[in-house]
Formats: C-alpha cells, structure tokens, sequence
C-alpha cells in the first residue's frame, strides 16, 4: 500500500512539473538572498567590532553564506531535473542519481533548521560580548594618544549619537571611569588635586558625561557637567529631568538592534525549509509507473513512499540490523547489495 | 535629395523593427529610472526643507518627475509601432500619430537638456535660499517653546551633527545670536546680568557654541565655551586649536552635498537623451523605410530610408511656405468676408437707385 498515493494523467504530470519547476527556482532566488543577508550581517558585525572588543563570533554569518549558496546550488539542479522530467531520453540519464539526491535534501533541510537555531541563540553570545567591549571602551575612552585605542573615542561617541544611548547600563557609568586624559588636566590647580586624592587609585572622577550623551530633543541647551548638582544649573532638577540626555544603556541599544536582525534572519530561513521534495518525489514515481512507457499519454500513479510509514522504517531498520550483522561474517558483494535494496526501497 | 538616405532589404527592415523594439523598451527603463531620480531628488530636497528660505530648486526634480512619466508613455508607443511596422495592414493607423511622437520625442530631449543645465544654474539660488533659511534656523534655536518654530532646535542640531558643519559661514555665527533661552537664565546672577548691560540689544550673548558643533574626532574632550579665552581652559590656544569644533560652515556643506548629488545624475541623464535621440532616429528610418516598401508594388522589395524627404534647406523652405500658406487662407477668408459685404452693399445701392429711377415715373 502506497504512502499517500495520487493519480496522475498526461496533464496533470506536466502541471506538477511546472509547478515544481516554478518552485524550485523561486528557492533558488531565496536562497541568493540568504546569502546576501549573510553578507549584510557580517557587514555590521565588522562595523562595531571595536565595541565588541574585537571578539565577535563569525560563525552564523559565515554559515548562512554558505547555507545561501548551497541552497542555490541543490535548488537550480532539482529544477533542471524537474525541466528534462517530461522528456523520457533526458530523464533517463538523471534517474539513477535522483535517490541520492533526495536523501541531500532532506540533509540540507536539516541543516537550515540548524542554521535557523543558532539565529536565535548565538544572541545570548552577542549580548555577553557587548557587555564586554562597551566597559572597555568607555574604560579607555581617554586614551587617544595609546596607539591602538586612540578611536575608540570616536567611535564611542558615534555609537552614542547613531543609536541615541549613553553609557553601558544607563549614564552613571560614565561617573565611575575618568574620561579625561591626564594631558588635559591642569594638576597645578586645587581642584583637581581634590578630586584626585579623594579618590583611592587617584582617577579624576567628576559627575558629566561626554557630549555625545546630549539629547538634540531637549528644549534647553544641553548640561554635560555637575548632573547630580541641582543648584549648578538654574532651574534644573535632576531627578525629573528626563530628555536632556539619552537615558538608555548602549548595550541595550546595540543589543536590541542585533537581535531584530537576527530574529528575522532565522524567520527567513525557517521558511525556506522546503516542501519541494514531495513535490519531485511524486513527478519521479509518477513517470517510473506508466502503464504503457511508449504512449506518453498514459496514466500513471505517484506516490511519496513505496509501502505505508511503519512498514518502511522496519524495513529500514531490519536492512541495518542486517547489514551490521554481514559485517562479522561476510563483506563485500553482498553488504553492497542490501545497501542498494534500501534505497530502491524508497 | 534625401538627408541620410539609406538602403533596406526586407531582412533590414525586420532587424531594424527588432532592434528598435528592444531599444524602445530600454528607453522605458531609462524613463523609468528618469523618473526615480526625480523622486528621490525631491525627497532630498525635502528633507532638508526647514532650513531652506525658497523652493525654486524643487523645478529641476518636478521636471525630472514629469519627464520620466512622459518617457514611459512615449517609448512604450514606439514599442507598439515597432510590433505593427511589419504588418501591412495595421501600421496605416499609426501614421498620423507620428509626426506628434516625433515632436513629443524631440521636446522631451529638449527639456531634458533643459534640467542639466538648470541643475547648474540654480547653484546661485540654492545658496540664497540655505544662507536665509540657515539664519533663521540659528535665530529661532532658543524659542523652543514657540509654537511653529518649536523643533529648530532638533532640526538644527541633527543637521550639524549629520553634516558635521557648525554654524552658517562658521561657528562664530553663533557668538553673535543668543541661543540660550531666557527660560534658563538666572536673571540675579551678576555674571548673566553684565552681559546682558553690555549688549545694546539686551541680549545674551556669549562665545560659546551647542554641543552638536563638537567633533568627535577630537582627541580631548569638547570643549564649548568660553572658546577664544586661551586661559579658561588648559593646555588650549584658541588660534590653532582645529579639531576641537567642525570647522565648516552648514551652508558649504549643504551646497557641496546638493551639488554632489546632482553632478552624479549628469552622466546618467546624458546617456538617457542619447538612447532617447537614437530611437527618434531609428523610428525615423524604419517609417520611411515602411512607407517605401509598402507603395511598391513587391512589398517585400528593396526600399529607401531616409530622415527627411529633401535636404534640411529644402524641408524649412516647405515649411515656411505652408506655415504663410496657412496664414494666408487666413488673411484670404478675412478679405473675402470683407468684399462680400460690400457686394451685397453695392447690390442695394443699384436696387435703391433702380427704385428711385422707377418711382419718380408715374409722377411724371
């Protein structure tokens, strides 16, 4: 008893070859633009490697060009296939390859389910990794004369003014590094001997933030300095002020950022995973079982597996059982042909 | 004597209409693309349409809008006469349309050239309408609690920040506007009260400048007031400080990035008027090469193809001579209207004197 078997006419095989031919190119455009988002992710990865502390995982990137290209390469040859399949001299020369090229579909599929996984996984690896980088690079913020670190100033600032946040958790935490390079500090000067001695490892600490913190959107010109002090400024109450600086985390803000590209990459590609197989499994067995080979208008039946589910997987599973066995006494001739017995089965 | 008389077997004429037909349908995706650009100029220009005083730049977009639209329309017409052109009975009907799509085709390219060098031309009139606009930008910066002047503040400080400029001509056009609101000034402090005194306007002014001036290319932390005194700050001389604030003016920005984006059009808008011209042409020679084959008597023959029926000295004379044709039936008509009316006057006046002379008769 066939798995699902359907009937099918000189019409309706040419219709099934088309549609799967349609199909199969479409994945074929699908699988081109898989690559692309691989190219563009790794793009934006490189861009603020430097607030990821240059340690960011390649990996999904890299996987998904590769996913990209395979996906067009399989996807173009099922499509060739599916263009001979109504022309019997062609199809014959593809027939003995058709098994094994089923059996790397259903490989391939695996594989994007896992590419899939790791889209929405790998963000916890991003989020530890920013955190990282964001608390170094605020650390050596003021170091622009250290060959090495002398842009992370720059870019530090871009980031805050691009994705419109201020520090790594929230602002304070620019109250707790000294942001000023000693080289712009006049040591002479009382106050700064205060602060630099009232603190234990002699950081000059002060209650601002860079300018890059500045919130375009707020009515009054911006306050970078003495933030916690309300009577520094006129009319100003630190505790209700709320848009006079960016009050969001950079972390946050890259984080979120990544994880939408991220989350709509893997939605992508668990939507490639394909129903073409069924499609070319039928047209194969419905052109292998033509009453009549010579008349092309015969009918003829498609099915996806030859015998019922149950009966398939034993079979399969007494194939192996078999096969581990011959391997203690025999070898050779007769593993081979049990090996081909499997696959004519399905 | 035919301007540019050329040969065509049939074999020629069908290649000719292949051609062309492919070449027409180029031209649609160059009106296509035409158009975009429009669209996309236009966008531009709008986006920054709060610190611009004027809008006569937008014609050089509308134009581009307009033309690409008409483009479209134009050459998918082409592409219809090319299909017909081998088809004996159905290319008749299209023979009247043609003179109007040659004149259509001729001033599309017309104002395409046009827009070139209006995208030139109006450089003098941009700059105007940014040096206004730009002033009152930096005049209305504090009066965020107008309404309808409300967002200058935002609109002018994304603007520094994105185009990395400061200020109108530099950043000292902000020493000479107060840009911090009187809402934030505390008017007992004796520091806020002498540099209003000293001031005949009565405002606050200072030497500083808002925090979007700064670069954050600078290796120290930015510095925005009190900037041409060397002593207020260590380790700083106002003179030869550069990297501190964006040292170029907005207006220059916005000019150069406005004339960028048109300059990089210009070689695109030019090869659109050549494949334009070029399917003018082609058309040209494939309706008199059809014409031609179609009035002998073996429609499959040899026939001529050429741009115009006589030499261009030739064809201006015709056409100057049916043009005065044209005004003089005019002028004809008019006197002929005249004279008859006098005819019919001077009828009357010999009926009148005929009944006179009748008259007077049975008296006598």
């Amino acid at each position: 008893m066939p798995f699902m078997p359907v009937k099918f006419t000189l019409q309706k095989r040419v219709k099934l070859a088309q549609g799967v031919w349609m199909l199969y190119w479409l994945s074929v455009i699908v699988g081109i633009v898989i690559f692309s988002l691989g190219i563009f992710f790794k793009i934006e990865l490189r861009k603020r490697s430097e607030m990821m502390d240059n340690n960011e995982s390649h990996l999904v990137p890299n996987l998904l060009m590769l996913v990209g290209v395979l996906a067009c390469g399989i996807n173009a040859f099922g499509g060739k296939v599916c263009h001979d399949s109504l022309d019997p001299n062609k199809f014959s020369k593809w027939k003995p390859m058709l098994k094994m090229f089923l059996l790397l579909c259903c490989g391939f599929n695996v594989l994007l389910l896992l590419v899939a996984l790791l889209c929405f996984l790998m963000q916890f690896a991003v989020y530890l990794t920013l955190a990282e980088g964001l608390k170094n690079g605020i650390k050596f913020y003021k170091d622009t004369d250290t060959p090495g670190r002398c842009f992370m100033k720059r870019t530090l600032d871009m980031t805050q003014i691009e994705f419109r946040c201020c520090g790594n958790n929230n602002f304070r935490d620019w109250f707790e590094v000294q942001w000023i390079s000693n080289r712009y500090l006049d040591m002479s000067n009382d106050v700064v001997k205060d602060r630099v001695l009232s603190n234990v490892e002699g950081k000059y600490l002060m209650d601002s933030v860079p300018f890059s913190c500045c919130n375009p959107g707020s009515p009054r010109p911006c306050i970078q300095h003495h933030l916690t002090n309300n009577s520094a400024h006129y009319d100003y109450d630190h505790r209700t002020e709320e848009l006079n600086i960016w009050v969001r985390g950079c972390r946050e803000a890259l984080f979120s950022y990544y994880s939408s590209m991220m989350n709509s990459i893997g939605a992508l590609v668990i939507l490639t995973i394909s129903v073409d197989m069924a499609g070319l499994k039928y047209l194969c067995t419905a052109l292998e079982t033509m009453t009549d080979p010579e008349n092309p208008e015969s009918e003829s039946e498609g099915w996806l597996l030859e015998k019922g589910v149950k009966e398939t997987l034993a079979d399969v599973l007494s194939k192996v059982k078999m096969m581990g066995k011959t391997n203690q006494v025999e070898e050779g001739q007769y593993v081979q042909s049990v090996v081909t017995q499997v696959f004519t089965d399905m | 004597m035919a301007l540019l008389k050329m040969k065509f077997t049939q074999q020629r004429r069908v290649r000719l209409a292949q051609g062309l037909w492919l070449l027409s349908w180029l031209a649609v995706m160059c009106g296509a693309f035409i158009f975009c650009l429009g669209v996309y100029l236009k966008t531009e220009l709008l986006r920054r349409a709060e610190v611009m005083d004027n809008t006569e730049i937008h014609v050089v977009p509308n134009i581009l809008m307009m033309v690409g639209l008409a483009s479209i329309g134009t050459n998918w017409v082409a592409s219809r006469v090319c299909q017909d052109s081998l088809d004996a009975s159905r290319f008749p009907r299209w023979k009247v349309l043609l003179l109007a799509w040659f004149a259509v085709a001729a001033l599309l390219c017309c104002l395409l050239i046009a827009v070139v060098v209006l995208s030139y031309a109006l450089q003098g009139r941009l700059e105007e309408s940014l040096k206004v606009g730009l002033r009152n930008g930096i005049r209305f910066y504090k009066d965020t609690d107008v309404p309808g002047r409300c967002f200058q503040k935002e609109t002018i400080d994304h603007l520094q920040m994105e185009f990395r400029c400061c200020g109108n001509n530099n950043f000292k056009d902000w020493f000479e506007v107060q840009w911090v609101s009187n809402r934030y000034l505390d008017f007992t402090s004796k520091d806020v009260k002498d540099r209003i005194r000293s001031n005949v306007d009565g405002r606050f002014l200072l030497d500083g400048v808002p925090f979007s001036c700064c670069n954050p290319a600078s290796p120290r932390p930015c510095l925005q007031y009190h900037l041409t005194d060397s002593r207020a700050h260590y380790n700083y001389e106002y003179q030869s400080e550069e990297l501190n604030l964006y040292s170029r003016g907005c207006r220059q920005a916005l000019i150069d990035y406005y004339m960028d984006l048109m300059n990089s059009t210009g070689p695109g808008v030019l090869s659109v008027i050549l494949i334009q011209m070029s399917v003018l042409l082609s058309l040209r020679y494939l309706q008199t090469a059809v014409e031609g084959a179609m009035a002998l008597e073996n429609p499959e023959g040899e026939s001529e193809g050429y741009l115009l029926e006589k030499d261009v000295k030739q064809t201006f004379e015709d056409c100057k001579a049916k043009v005065l044709d044209m005004l003089k039936l005019a002028q004809v008509d008019a006197a002929a209207a005249e004279v008859s009316p006098g005819a019919a006057d001077a009828e009357k006046t010999v009926d009148n004197t005929t009944e006179k002379a009748a008259s007077p008769t049975p008296a006598s």
